[in-house]
């Protein structure tokens, strides 16, 4: 077993100092470490994108992330995007369109909406289509969940529109 | 329609589409499943596999890894009592708990590359992982038997020496890998086929598929001083796991609790345990609470696959288009344990039709593979996959329309099926009609290398026994807590029954999914049946509130008990127009004291039938076929929640293009599985599959109050045979086995 390493960053907005082994990925020290168990381990390998987070606004699988690379990053998870009074509005779309069933893909499925939102405010279905094609979904058909980001999408476009 | 039957007008929260109850919890990352479980002092237990498809074990040294730091406990077959040679119903599938022993820890023999063969609990699962190279396993390796025809042949290597032929006349002499061999008879075949103009026939082939469902097998054990045994589990059946445990650890069920937690999805596949005994054993042994949890590629090594089949099919018609007689082999990959769906699958083959003559022979073969779990209508897909595809040959060859084929033999409430049993109230005949007059069904095609195909299939579903309890609060909310696991939205839809006959607003009901110490015995959520069952049951519990109140209300105003009416909420008397108090003035009088009960044992219900309309199109060059349009038909009797039926439908339908066209377990010679993973073993992506177009069809089962059927299943039937039949008809080749890849459809077309 390798020393453990001290990585300080910043984690859903709060600066926090973690231990790490170098070979824990970004997911185990989410989960097992820090208790943010939102991200979720599907393969453990890159396909499933159930573990989908943002570093420094960059979607990433956290599984493929050492815990040591983010020192001096800016992670966010699913848990930082909403909180106990207010829904995201990517996360409300979901509520809304019943964009879930098990539920186990969407933490992965929110943040990497987010993270295209955040990039096209208005995607065509194809866009959603194949940004989200990373995110392996097992229940839904993915009917629902490209509703659901168009809603979010609409839905984000009115609060932009209410605040000019 | 029956009196039973809740009258349409009355309905405030079925047929509306309120939010799912635990939709915030799940989109905001708080929802708490298998995986996530965590506890004070907890040790991470991993699993040794076996790398052989078929050995014996000569021995297990389990001493360095126990003398490893870190590693506090190592547990295989001998730390299990013997179990009793018996076999029970679970799900739609079977469990024999010898054999349910032998798969958790192997004993004598491993019979697949994966099998579980020792499990350890350590300090972190990096060090677990890491002692499991330290235990010592010597075997004696023996000939894998792979391929399912193969494994029929007397010739062939057994797995089980004391396994013999359990057949229509009796059982077998000498051992075999067919362990059952079923048959079903009806009228005169030989006639029938003489009496046909056209018969075609054929051999299908399909190969094992995973459930695939995204969070693996979670267990987390831990042992009070009392002799508790307290398991936290992603199981699709509390008490099945309860029970489970309870027969491999030869231990009371009462001091055996399982905690249901939310599942990641399960599709029959999370029916049989795997890791929650060895959990269980570790944690006895160390006095610490244990989780194992397993990874993608055990998930996929180590637990249930549909079946891979071989399915030979012959069917005969008339010029005028009636079928005069059928007849099937179903050969259906049982995996290492007896137990393959080759009933179910045979059930369903030719169910949606009347057919006046056939015999269908399903066979029950044993191969080193694993032990098959039911996958969504389990066996069906399968045999659909054959029939749907000679039933759209026999059309084309007669020259008729092929919807309308199906229309001149499609059975209908009274029908006798082939196994026997007379269908209830089925609407094939309404399905096909929706097809018929669907947009998708009469625009044309547009460009070249498209084709249209159509499918449909029928499903039996199941009802068995579900608890339900209703608690009412002083403020006039409720709280309903069932005894099934939730494992898409059925706390939701079990509630919109229970709010509609308390006539209160869906608000006001909260629903849980309770621990087996809290309620009666509840049946495992498969089969169709939660909503529909333990809808039941929440009717029922429902039902037996208001009784109980309409007493406290005759009391109260000293009225006879008859007199006391109920309606919107508001309890009055037929004796005095002057008295009323509403449901919630009533609870706050009562000090929330009033409950109600619904055990049902549903022994009647319905199955459900549905199709499938889908374009392709066909890459000449490269084999690849592109999904482009699919619109899925099917009868869910009445749709409690329509969005709720829409998502089992859609899921099911790209569950079923998954089937056709990507997935399927690679094997070498030697019986290793090559795609173990989500990369080589492709689920369909976004990216793979159009908008699915869902269309209800609500045809009532008169005996549930709301005409509910179950609807999970039915929808992965049709998908697979009604692409084969679009490319057929892009390319005008059948292909005769899933999955239809490039390189099946390339030396189809003769490129490669």
């Amino acid at each position: 077993m390798s020393k453990k390493q001290v990585v300080s960053s910043t984690i859903n907005g709060q600066q926090v100092e973690f231990l790490t082994e170098p070979q824990q990925s970004l997911l185990e020290c989410l989960r097992d470490t820090l208790g943010l168990t939102g991200s979720k381990e599907g393969c453990n390998d890159g396909n499933c994108g159930a573990c989908s987070v943002l570093i420094d606004d960059r979607l990433v699988n956290a599984c493929l992330v050492l815990g040591i690379e983010i020192d001096g990053k800016d992670v966010v998870t699913v848990e930082g995007l909403s909180n106990i009074h207010e829904l995201h509005p990517v996360q409300e779309a979901f509520v809304l369109e019943d964009g879930l069933q098990c539920g186990y893909c969407t933490p992965g499925f929110i943040v990497a909406t987010k993270a295209l939102l955040d990039k096209n405010a208005n995607p065509t279905e194809d866009e959603i289509r194949f940004w989200l094609a990373g995110n392996l979904c097992r229940c839904t058909g993915y009917d629902k969940i490209v509703r659901s980001v168009r809603l979010a999408s609409q839905l984000m476009n009115d609060a932009k529109g209410d605040l000019s | 329609m029956s009196k039973k039957m809740i009258e349409r007008d009355k309905h405030i929260s079925v047929g509306t589409r309120p939010e799912r109850m635990d939709a915030k919890d799940k989109v905001t990352g708080h929802a708490l499943y298998g995986t996530d479980i965590s506890l004070p002092g907890l040790l991470h237990g991993r699993v040794l596999r076996s790398p052989h498809a078929h050995a014996r074990i000569v021995s297990i040294d389990t001493s360095k890894a126990e003398a490893l730091p870190g590693v506090f406990a190592v547990v295989i077959a001998n730390d299990l009592p013997e179990a009793d040679d018996r076999t029970e119903k679970a799900g739609e599938s079977t469990i024999n708990y010898k054999f349910l022993r032998d798969n958790n820890l192997a004993s004598d023999k491993v019979l697949y590359v994966g099998h579980a063969v020792a499990a350890l609990a350590a300090q972190s699962p990096d060090v677990a992982q890491t002692a499991l190279e330290s235990i010592e396993v010597e075997y004696e390796v023996l000939e894998p038997v792979l391929d399912v025809r193969h494994a029929m042949s007397d010739q062939t290597q057994v797995l089980h020496e004391q396994i013999r032929t359990d057949g229509p006349d009796g059982s077998g002499d000498t051992p075999s890998n067919i362990a059952q061999h079923i048959r079903h008879v009806k009228g005169d075949m030989k006639k029938g086929f003489s009496d046909a103009d056209v018969i075609v026939e054929r051999e299908f082939t399909t190969v094992p598929v995973h459930q695939s469902y995204l969070e693996s097998h979670a267990a987390t054990a831990v042992w009070g001083m009392d002799g508790t045994l307290t398991i936290y589990s992603s199981t699709q059946g509390a008490f099945l796991a309860r029970n489970q445990v309870s027969e491999l650890l030869q231990y009371p069920m009462a001091k055996i609790k399982v905690i249901p937690t939310e599942v990641g999805g399960a599709f029959g596949g999370k029916n049989p345990t795997y890791v929650e005994t060895p959990a269980a054993l570790l944690a006895r042994k160390t006095g610490r609470p244990v989780r194992v949890v397993m990874s993608r590629e055990e998930v996929i090594l180590g637990t249930g696959p549909g079946s891979g089949t071989a399915i030979k099919v012959k069917v005969g018609a008339t010029k005028l288009g009636k079928i005069t007689a059928v007849q099937a082999e179903l050969c259906y990959e049982a995996g290492a344990y007896p137990g393959s769906p080759v009933h179910p699958g045979a059930m369903a083959m030719f169910a949606a039709y009347d057919i006046p003559n056939g015999q269908i022979d399903g066979y029950d073969v044993l191969v080193n593979k694993p032990r098959v779990a039911a996958y969504r209508a389990p066996g069906a897909p399968q045999s659909a996959f054959a029939c749907e595809q000679i039933i759209d040959e026999l059309a084309q060859k007669i020259g008729m329309d092929g919807v309308q084929f199906r229309m001149e033999n499609a059975a209908s409430e009274g029908t006798e099926r082939l196994d026997g049993s007379l269908h209830k109230s089925i609407a094939i005949k309404e399905i096909l009609g929706v097809i018929e007059d669907h947009p998708h069904y009469n625009e044309p095609i547009e460009g070249p290398n498209q084709g249209r195909g159509v499918a449909i299939g029928f499903w039996d579903n199941w009802g068995a026994r579900s608890s339900v309890e209703i608690n009412v609060n002083s403020d006039g909310t409720v709280n309903l807590i069932s005894g099934s696991v939730d494992l898409t939205g059925s706390r939701t839809t079990v509630a919109m029954q229970a709010a509609d006959v308390l006539e209160i607003p869906f608000g006001n009901v909260k629903s849980s999914m309770v621990d087996t110490d809290s309620i009666s015995y509840t049946d495992t959520s498969a089969g169709s049946r939660t909503t529909m069952a333990t809808g039941l049951a929440a009717v029922e519990a429902a039902r037996d509130v208001l009784a109980k109140l309409k007493v406290e209300v005759a009391d109260m105003w000293n009225v006879s008990l008859d007199s006391v009416i109920y309606s919107k909420g508001v309890f009055g008397t037929t004796e005095s127009n002057l008295e009323s108090i509403t449901f919630a003035d009533l609870a706050a009088k009562l000090s929330g004291q009033i409950n109600g009960h619904g055990n049902v044992n549903v022994e009647n219900w319905a199955g459900a039938g549905g199709g499938t309309i889908v374009d392709v199109e066909v890459d000449p060059e490269t084999g690849q076929v592109k999904v482009l349009r699919c619109t899925a038909i099917q009868n869910a009797g009445k749709a409690i929640h329509p969005g709720h039926v829409e998502g089992q439908m859609q899921g099911g339908v790209v569950q079923g293009i998954g089937w056709a066209l990507y997935e399927g377990y690679q094997y070498d010679e030697l019986g290793h599985v090559l795609n173990a993973n989500l990369l080589d073993y492709k689920l369909p992506t976004s990216l793979d599959v159009p908008s699915i177009e869902a269309v209800i069809i609500e045809k009532p089962f008169p005996s549930n109050p709301y005409g509910a059927r179950g609807v999970g299943e039915t929808p992965i039937i049709s998908p697979a045979p009604a692409i084969a039949n679009a490319i057929q008809q892009a390319l005008g080749k059948r292909i005769e086995q899933l999955p239809m890849t490039p390189t099946t459809l390339l030396e189809k077309i003769g490129v490669i």
